[in-house]
């Protein structure tokens, strides 16, 4: 064999080994989310039924049910949306499009980066000074959704950003041509161009936000309710309440957290079967994000 | 296609075809009588213009004439389409840029702090070098232009100026039974087309064509040369482009740059025959460049 040939062959050789190597770190990963998910769902999918979604929770562990957290659940991620969604994309814009580019935004851009990568935990102490001493808005919805949503706005603002910069300046430059002032520019051709980005950004913000816990047992939210929050629609003028902002909560993630504490067996299967529920809400808003980012990519190619 | 004599002769074949094609009222309207004796339609004084710290365009003064073809010719670099994108303000949109000096249009001074950005671009339209067309449908991209400057009342009205975007554009027999589609379906020189519609449609003053045919084959090229030819009647049209040929073939005047210095500006019979400058010879031969 000739030199060459030889090290052509340890090079080969280095490949082959590499490829094992990758597969092997692969399936490590695979394998063990797919053992956790298949050893949560032959602990809890038994339990998980429709008695179990209605009920409240209770002392005794086959008559509780998750009723109370996730319709807390839905609540706190309905005021973490609404909050978060327009601050966050209202800011990407205005970084992306309208500021000028000096050392203020660029600290801005910075700290906002930074801003993502701060612990839950943190976020939960600063909610519990700022929205529930300062601004006195207790242990509620409107408290916790705020604090998802302070939790969430540097990733909106950031995806934001992102799928802004996909679009080619010379989209811009077109639309000024004809005569489009900046907000005509941002409203009619940027914002519709860029859903896809934005939404999907937006939805596995939230999909984060559904699983964070820390944050809002720091805020104080309950572990035990068993009562739900007044409607919003009423029957009498004006049909429209915002009660239910006010009302204490629990979400699945701290439901869960309290059955895993309890010492009785049973209630472990409970907080299997709660964490089922979480893991297929989590798993379908990706799904959504997915589905509608490939709709999206589908309309459009630059 | 140099011959001056054969140029004139094209276009006079061409016009009355135009004519009966695309003049509907709407359109004429700006046109009906004769442009007054002004013999300038923008007027470039002692303009200097610099990205940052770097000057781009070194005191270029240029008068261009209405209802003739500009084109700027000069090697890569040279600041032929900083200037164009002067003309209508579009610079603005690139951070840390800088302006000297004055460009009027009939008359007025477009750098003029009285100057709004947003009328002025509705003048003066403008044609990129990629076909820049919108992720919509094929009419969606004209109407638009057309809605933000409340020109469509009605949707016969928007129908009718879309339809006569098209025709002026060459492109409405191709895209007539198609215009629910997307546009981004349409081949290079179609999108090309359907942008100078897009331009035409919200009725400019003036059209700023940078090297519009540089991404296009030779066939779709040629196509929009003759609508150029066919557009310098009702249309200020300034071109810039690398190819020298299509200088010659569509072009009444034609200047050159280098180095962010006009060089010489001239007829472009005398700048392609007998041009004052050796410079300016040796680039249009192929000397250097």
């Amino acid at each position: 064999m000739s030199a060459v040939q030889k090290i052509i062959s340890r090079r080969k050789r280095q490949d082959f080994l590499f490829n094992i190597v990758g597969i092997a770190c692969t399936l490590i990963g695979i394998v063990t989310l797919f053992a956790l998910l298949g050893d949560l769902v032959i602990d809890g999918l038994a339990r998980v039924d429709w008695e179990f979604m209605t009920s409240f929770p209770s002392r005794f562990a086959e008559r509780a049910g998750i009723l109370s957290s996730w319709v807390g659940t839905l609540l706190i991620m309905l005021v973490t949306a609404s909050t978060a969604v327009p601050l966050g994309v209202a800011a990407g814009v205005y970084l992306e499009e309208y500021a000028r580019r000096n050392w203020v935004t660029n600290i801005i851009e910075i700290n906002i980066a930074n801003l993502a990568g701060v612990p839950s935990i943190i976020y939960g102490l600063m909610a519990l000074g700022l929205l529930v001493y300062q601004f006195h808005l207790g242990q509620s919805i409107l408290a916790g959704g705020l604090t998802l949503a302070f939790l969430i706005l540097p990733i909106v603002i950031v995806a934001t950003r992102e799928a802004l910069r996909t679009i080619p300046q010379s989209i811009r430059e077109a639309a000024y041509a004809l005569g489009s002032t900046k907000w005509q520019v941002v409203r009619h051709h940027l914002l519709p161009y860029s859903t896809g980005g934005i939404m999907t950004g937006i939805i596995i913000a939230l999909s984060r936000a559904v699983g964070e816990t820390a944050p809002l047992i720091t805020i104080g939210a309950l572990t035990f309710i068993a009562f739900l929050p007044p409607l919003p629609v009423q029957t009498e003028a004006p049909f429209v309440s915002l009660e239910w902002v006010n009302s204490p909560f629990s979400v699945l993630p701290i439901q869960m957290f309290n059955w895993v504490s309890r010492p009785e067996r049973e209630f472990l299967t409970n907080a299997a079967g709660a964490g089922i529920v979480l893991i297929v809400v989590t798993l379908s808003m990706n799904a959504v994000a997915i589905l509608i980012r490939y709709r999206m990519r589908k309309n459009i190619k630059w | 296609m140099d011959d001056p004599q054969e140029r004139e002769t094209s276009k006079d074949m061409q016009s009355p075809n135009m004519i009966s094609e695309i003049a509907t009222p709407t359109l004429m309207k700006g046109i009906a009588e004769p442009k007054s004796e002004i013999e300038t339609k923008i007027d470039i004084r002692r303009l200097n213009f610099f990205y940052g710290r770097v000057c781009a365009l070194k005191d270029v003064s240029l008068t261009i004439p209405p209802s003739k073809v500009t084109a700027f010719i000069g090697p890569s670099g040279c600041g032929k389409s900083t200037l164009v994108r002067t003309l209508n303000r579009m610079n603005d949109v690139i951070p840390n840029t800088s302006v000297k000096g004055e460009v009027c249009i009939d008359g007025q001074n477009i750098y003029s702090p009285s100057t709004d950005v947003v009328e002025l671009r509705r003048r003066v339209g403008m044609v990129f070098q990629k076909p820049t067309t919108f992720p919509r449908s094929i009419f969606e991209n004209i109407a638009y232009g057309l809605r933000i400057n409340d020109l469509a009342g009605s949707k016969t009205e928007l129908a009718d100026r879309i339809e006569s975007g098209l025709k002026a554009a060459a492109l409405w027999d191709e895209v007539k039974d198609r215009l629910k589609e997307p546009a981004q379906g349409l081949s290079g020189g179609q999108q090309q087309r359907l942008c100078i519609a897009r331009a035409l449609a919200i009725e400019p003053e003036i059209v700023l064509m940078d090297e519009p045919t540089s991404a296009l084959d030779p066939i779709a090229t040629q196509r929009i040369e003759e609508l150029i030819v066919e557009l310098k009647e009702r249309y200020t049209i300034v071109i810039v482009t690398h190819n020298m040929q299509q200088a010659s073939r569509i072009s009444d005047m034609t200047a050159f740059f280098w180095l962010g210095e006009l060089i010489e500006f001239d007829t472009t019979e005398k700048m392609f025959t007998k041009p004052e400058r050796r410079m300016t010879e040796d680039y249009i031969t192929g000397r250097f460049g």
